[in-house]
């Protein structure tokens, strides 16, 4: 065992690892972030995204020991300072952009990274750059219009012909 | 994954001397070797990061040739290599998807030789040489079959040297569960010939289309690929595509790329 | 009406703490002490267990017990929940489904000793140490032959690999037979419908937890169904009585039908955690939930339509091969039968139907219900002989098919295979969709694709399907071996907020945000007063859980008579406070006010004097308010609708290109349309999952050659496009309290026969008039062979 360092989500934190400590395991084991969710195992999925230094990266394919001493963002600390929800996390909820809520996670994350980089992705855009983030519940097109309507963009096209 | 040690040096030479302990492995983006450690299929005794390691980064300018530190991520790649190799950049910005990208390297790509890896296709297509720990190797002598390099087992990739063509694109179609290369072709013309690389599609992994290439050195023209195809013998058949499918898509690919080359 | 009422798109409530990373799914929950299992699972398809020997492993280290068939010698196998009777009158052939395997292993990944310590890694290394002696036996994969004089056997006690050989209905076979050999016209079509894994993200945990001083058992589990598991285990497996066996299910990352099966792992760690007095979690990997979790589809069929020279339908016959895998999993034996060959009239009029099915027993997972599950292959079979005898007619689909509907006024209407259809308009939501997806322009857009070298088509579906599987006692009398009630209970707090308890269980269908509106509309209070509690048998009245689009339909009507209950004795309070008679109390807007005066109370009043009785009608009424309600429904419900599907195919590579996808339903009452929007796009994405790119394909070994994400292929952003759907053509059910029908699986119903249907109509009009059908998933390779083989 050794124990690692790190900052998460702004704070300075220690914990004990094994050189084959994952990321995502020392995220969720060792320190009780759970909000980091582990969907497969072959680095496919996404679940797991968080920030290594500003840029996403899949957690559950990091060791630990290889990124101790970096600044790691995860979900529990992408909320406004007051708690409430973030542009990103809010027009997801706006938009219905998640139902089971496993796989949102790494999509709020990896919807983050994207918006950072590039402020106003296309609808092409935002599905090519979630490509790493599978969701089975939603069929994408509320995550993409979620994503879109929290880069400032109207979505009203977006919108499904649905009478009230 | 089994336990092992795990060690991260500052410097070259402190990993090319950690490599030479017994059940050494270098860990480069560990995007291919961890799944894999994962399923218990791999084993080391001590892991080796190369991602502390500053002289393995980085994109520069030499002459005419890019050189390109082995731990280099594909992102960086994508974006630093814009400039000087679009088509490498283009290529680099097609591997996995962007968290992927964020930890993959080039030289942990090169060095694996997955036979559906992309970058293997531009190493092969750009005639680069590989700068090791222990010599320099020219890619027509490196990749040596599926899985199968010119590496010795303590060696390490430090840089890629890539010559940089007048036009070049990569044109790849996507295995669509894993995202590496159902087939990709790599054109790269150099004015004074053609280089065609075709990654994903044969049983031996990435190689040259040499008839392809005397066809395209002649007229560097998609059109002047009509009528060449490949014999569907050692192409891959597996559950994305027969070796017939395979073949076809080898020359679409290739005519693809070079319509795109720039 | 309260702004969160039954019609409001009301954002989901639930979605903060998922959004905040503060969702609780079991793999999050760990319990003091807890051990860690791994199984040791068959890496072939069929082999006989000649000798464990766990000597050297249980000595390795953190190594606390390791587990084999012996020690399950007491228990019960895992049950089946409905029993198939033949075309002869005889039950369908059973095998046992122990917790481990017992003297054979039946498929790769079938469980054979479980390996408990301290640390996982320790499990698993000890895992390695188990020295197995397996004589391996030929592998039943391919169902033809497993059917064949001399096979193989899978259950060497069996008679043979034939599950059920099944007639429906039996005596029409003669007329059927008989009107397709005076048919003027018989189109057929052989078909696959493809093998599929439902894969929610989140993959299986379970957590067994054991209290000696209550001899209390607690099993943290991924269900759909907590009730069903509690029963299921508890009287069958493990002789558990319900008062000391509690199962959670707390957040559950999507199920899909996957997660209503009881499996061998939750049996495993809630007798181990007893028997170790220690607790035991289990977290499956996705490689492991390929080889454990149960499939899906894996019908081999022949569909067969007679017409008559106007071109009416005169007879269908349909005739499938059914994989059940190597045991029977919970409701496997339904799905190919009940779930599908009473769907076989679709929304047509067609007087002769005849569908036979053999269930077969082969080396692989079993195979149960998923996203639709039945209703998706007698939807694909039926949607694509029509297409295409449209094509051999030379006939438009569009009007062979409205020709062929159940006209809006004949409901109710009794179709020739058992169902009988309170309610629909199948002419409505086929207009709504080709007006939706611009239909009468598709030629201009055919051209235009030409221009840039694509193909261009356009595929119809239009279905009908069945949820809300019900009354229990006619699906008693097809063999189910459980009700398929729900159940509700309104507790009415003091100072007027409820608390909603369900049997239902919500894994991402929102039902947090849309059973609060249901009461919320009746009562006339906002819904925020309200909170639905799921998910836990300790505090929630006995409930069947969600799968089949059953939840509105029936725990929602359970709800709505709940309510009813609460509303009636409110009103009696009420009535006692206000000095008036019961009948003349109304309640509007959370206010009861006696008609024609202007004395009322408002809801809280009524709710304290409920619970603090001072002023009370005491010898009349007892105080508190609370009431539950099991509704049992008359008949199932039926959505349908009409899917447009407009494709672009690449014919270099053979590429399809989802260019467009319109949805127009009928699901009756819809409570929350958003959500409803969202279960549609789910559903669509799964549908055109398995028509493009979702295949679990074993090679001729039983081994799983789809074993992850890297072979499997999951629908990603890039895959699809943006769905227009609509749900205006609404016709309510008839026979529940809301008319509402399900939305949960029509999108993954009536889409996949949509994208086949445009993938064959894009070929035709390029002029490859040979490709009469490609069998799903269509992928590129598919397309481009099929393009290029005469």
């Amino acid at each position: 065992m050794n124990t690692i360092s790190m900052t998460v989500n702004g704070k300075t934190v220690s914990a004990e690892a094994e050189g084959r400590t994952l990321l995502s395991g020392f995220l969720r084991e060792g320190l009780g972030l759970t909000g980091t969710h582990v969907g497969c195992d072959t680095s496919q999925c996404g679940a797991c995204v968080v920030h290594v230094d500003g840029k996403p990266v899949k957690s559950c394919s990091v060791l630990a020991m290889d990124v101790a001493g970096s600044e790691i963002r995860t979900i529990e600390g992408m909320a406004n300072s007051d708690g409430s929800l973030n542009a990103i996390q809010q027009a997801f909820q706006d938009h219905h952009g998640l139902q089971c809520g496993f796989c949102t996670p790494g999509m709020v994350m990896a919807a983050a990274a994207l918006l950072a980089e590039n402020p106003r992705p296309t609808e092409a855009e935002i599905r090519d750059y979630l490509e790493g983030n599978i969701c089975r519940c939603t069929g994408y097109q509320n995550i993409v219009k979620a994503v879109m309507a929290a880069s400032g963009q109207d979505v009203s096209e977006m919108s499904a012909i649905a009478a009230q | 994954m089994y336990a092992f040690d795990f060690v991260k040096p500052a410097t070259l030479s402190d990993a090319v001397a950690a490599m030479e302990q017994e059940g050494a492995q270098a860990l480069a983006g560990g995007q291919t070797l961890l799944p894999t450690m994962k399923q218990r299929l791999n084993a080391p005794d001590i892991l080796i990061s190369l991602n502390g390691i500053a002289e393995l980064r980085g994109v520069r300018r030499e002459e005419d040739a890019l050189v390109i530190g082995a731990a280099t991520t594909h992102t960086e790649v994508a974006r630093d290599a814009a400039a000087d190799y679009p088509g490498l950049a283009a290529l680099a910005g097609q591997i996995g998807d962007p968290s992927v990208r964020n930890r993959g390297t080039l030289g942990g790509s090169v060095a694996n030789n997955d036979p559906s890896a992309c970058y293997p296709a531009a190493v092969l297509g750009s005639g680069a040489t590989i700068a090791t720990s222990k010599r320099e190797i020219a890619a027509d002598d490196f990749f040596q079959g599926m899985f199968a390099t010119a590496l010795d087992d303590d060696e390490l990739i430090t840089a890629i040297r890539f010559p940089i063509p007048h036009k070049a694109a990569y044109a790849k179609f996507h295995q669509p569960a894993s995202r590496f290369a159902l087939t990709g072709a790599f054109v790269a013309n150099f004015g004074d010939g053609v280089r065609v690389a075709i990654t994903g599609a044969s049983e031996e992994g990435v190689f040259r289309w040499t008839e392809a290439e005397a066809a395209l050195s002649d007229n560097f023209d998609a059109a002047a690929l009509d009528g060449l195809t490949l014999p569907a013998k050692g192409m891959i058949g597996d559950l994305h595509g027969t070796p017939e499918y395979r073949a076809h898509l080898v020359a679409v690919m290739t005519r693809r790329a070079v319509a795109a080359a720039r | 009406m309260p702004k969160d009422g039954i019609g409001a798109s009301t954002k989901r409530r639930e979605d903060v703490r998922f959004l905040t990373g503060n969702g609780r799914y079991t793999d999050d929950i760990n319990l003091r002490g807890q051990a860690y299992v791994h199984f040791l699972r068959s890496d072939v398809a069929h082999g006989r267990i000649r000798a464990i020997d766990t000597s050297a492993a249980e000595e390795m280290p953190g190594v606390i017990r390791i587990f084999t068939a012996e020690d399950f010698a007491h228990a019960g196998g895992l049950p089946c929940g409905w029993q198939v009777t033949d075309k002869h009158g005889q039950p369908m052939q059973e095998p046992k489904h122990p917790i481990l395997a017992e003297g054979k292993v039946r498929h790769v990944g079938d469980p054979i000793c479980a390996v408990v310590a301290e640390t996982l890694e320790q499990a698993r290394d000890a895992a390695e140490e188990i020295e197995l002696d397996i004589e391996e036996l030929p592998a039943v994969i391919d169902m033809r032959k497993a059917l064949e004089d001399g096979a193989t056997k899978v259950h060497d006690d069996l008679n043979s690999n034939l599950c059920y050989d099944w007639g429906f209905v039996e005596e029409n076979k003669e007329a059927v037979d008989k009107a397709f050999s005076e048919a003027a016209h018989v189109v057929s079509v052989d078909l696959v419908n493809n093998r599929l894994c439902a894969n929610p993200m989140e993959a299986r945990v379970a957590i067994g937890d054991y209290d000696p001083w209550n001899d209390q058992h607690t099993l943290y589990t991924t269900s759909q169904n907590p009730h069903v598991i509690r029963l299921l285990m508890g009287a069958f497996v493990l002789s558990l009585p319900e008062h000391k066996l509690r199962i959670v299910a707390p957040d559950v990352g999507g199920g899909f039908g996957s997660k209503i099966y009881h499996y061998a792992e939750e049996a495993f760690c809630t007798h181990a955690a007893k028997i170790l007095k220690q607790p035991v979690k289990w977290t499956s990997t996705r490689s492991e939930a390929f080889i454990s979790d149960a499939h899906a589809r894996d019908h081999v069929s022949k569909i067969e339509l007679a017409l008559d020279k106007d071109h009416n339908f005169t007879a269908i016959r349909s005739t499938t091969l059914a994989n059940m895998g190597a045991y029977l999993s919970t409701f496997a034996p339904s799905i190919p039968t009940w779930l599908h060959g009473t769907l076989m009239a679709g929304p047509y009029k067609t007087p002769l139907i005849y569908v036979n099915v053999k269930a077969v027993f082969t080396n692989t997972v079993a195979v149960d219900a998923y996203r639709g599950a039945g209703r998706p292959e007698a939807t694909f079979q039926l949607e694509r002989v029509i297409d295409k005898a449209a094509r051999e007619l030379g006939v438009d689909g569009v009007e062979l098919r409205r020709k062929n509907f159940i006209k809006p006024d004949e409901f109710p209407y009794q179709t020739p295979v058992a169902l009988e259809y309170d309610s629909g308009n199948f002419h409505a939501t086929m207009d709504k969709m080709l007006e939706l997806s611009d239909y009468a322009n598709l030629d201009a857009r055919v051209q235009e694709s030409r221009e840039n070298g694509k193909l261009r088509g356009f595929g119809i579906s239009q279905y009908i399907e069945a949820c809300g599987i019900a009354p229990s006692n006619l699906v008693g009398q097809l063999g189910a071996r459980a009700g398929l009630y729900e159940t509700a209970t309104v507790r009415v707090n003091a100072t007027g907020s409820i608390s909603v308890l369900t049997g239902c269980h919500s894994h991402g269908q929102g039902h947090e945000t849309s059973f609060p509106q249901i009461v919320a509309d009746m009562i006339g209070i906002d819904a925020s007063q309200i909170d639905l509690v799921h998910g836990d048998t300790a505090n929630t009245p006995m409930g069947m859980g969600t799968y089949g689009s059953r939840s509105v339909a029936v725990g929602g009507s359970a709800l709505v008579k709940a309510t009813n209950k609460i509303i009636d004795k409110a009103k009696k309070i009420a009535a006692h406070l206000l000095e008036a008679a019961p009948e003349d109390i109304e309640l509007k807007d959370g206010k009861f006010s006696v008609a024609g005066t202007d004395k009322s109370v408002d809801w809280a009043g009524v709710t304290l004097a409920a619970y603090v009785p001072h002023n009370y009608p005491l010898e009349d009424l007892e105080p508190g308010l609370e009431e539950t309600a099991f509704y049992d429904p008359n008949n199932f419900t039926f959505p349908s609708g009409c899917y447009g599907c407009e494709v672009e195919i690449d014919p270099e590579t053979g590429k399809v290109d989802i260019v467009a996808f319109t949805a127009a339903d009928d699901f009756g009452t819809v409570i929350n349309p958003m959500i409803v929007e969202g279960q549609v796009h789910g559903g669509l994405a799964q549908g055109i999952g398995q028509a493009l790119t979702e295949h679990c394909v074993y090679d001729e070994n039983g081994q799983l050659l789809t074993g992850s994400f890297m072979d499997y292929t999951m629908p990603r952003a890039d895959d699809l496009p943006v769905f227009k759907v609509d749900h205006s053509c609404a016709t309510p059910c008839t026979h529940n309290p809301l008319g509402a029908k399900g939305c949960g699986e029509a999108g993954a119903i009536g889409s996949p026969p949509a994208v086949v249907n445009a993938v064959i109509d894009a070929l035709h009009r390029a002029g490859h008039t040979h490709v009469q059908h490609i069998d799903m998933p269509v992928t590129p390779a598919r397309v481009w062979a099929a393009m290029n083989t005469k």
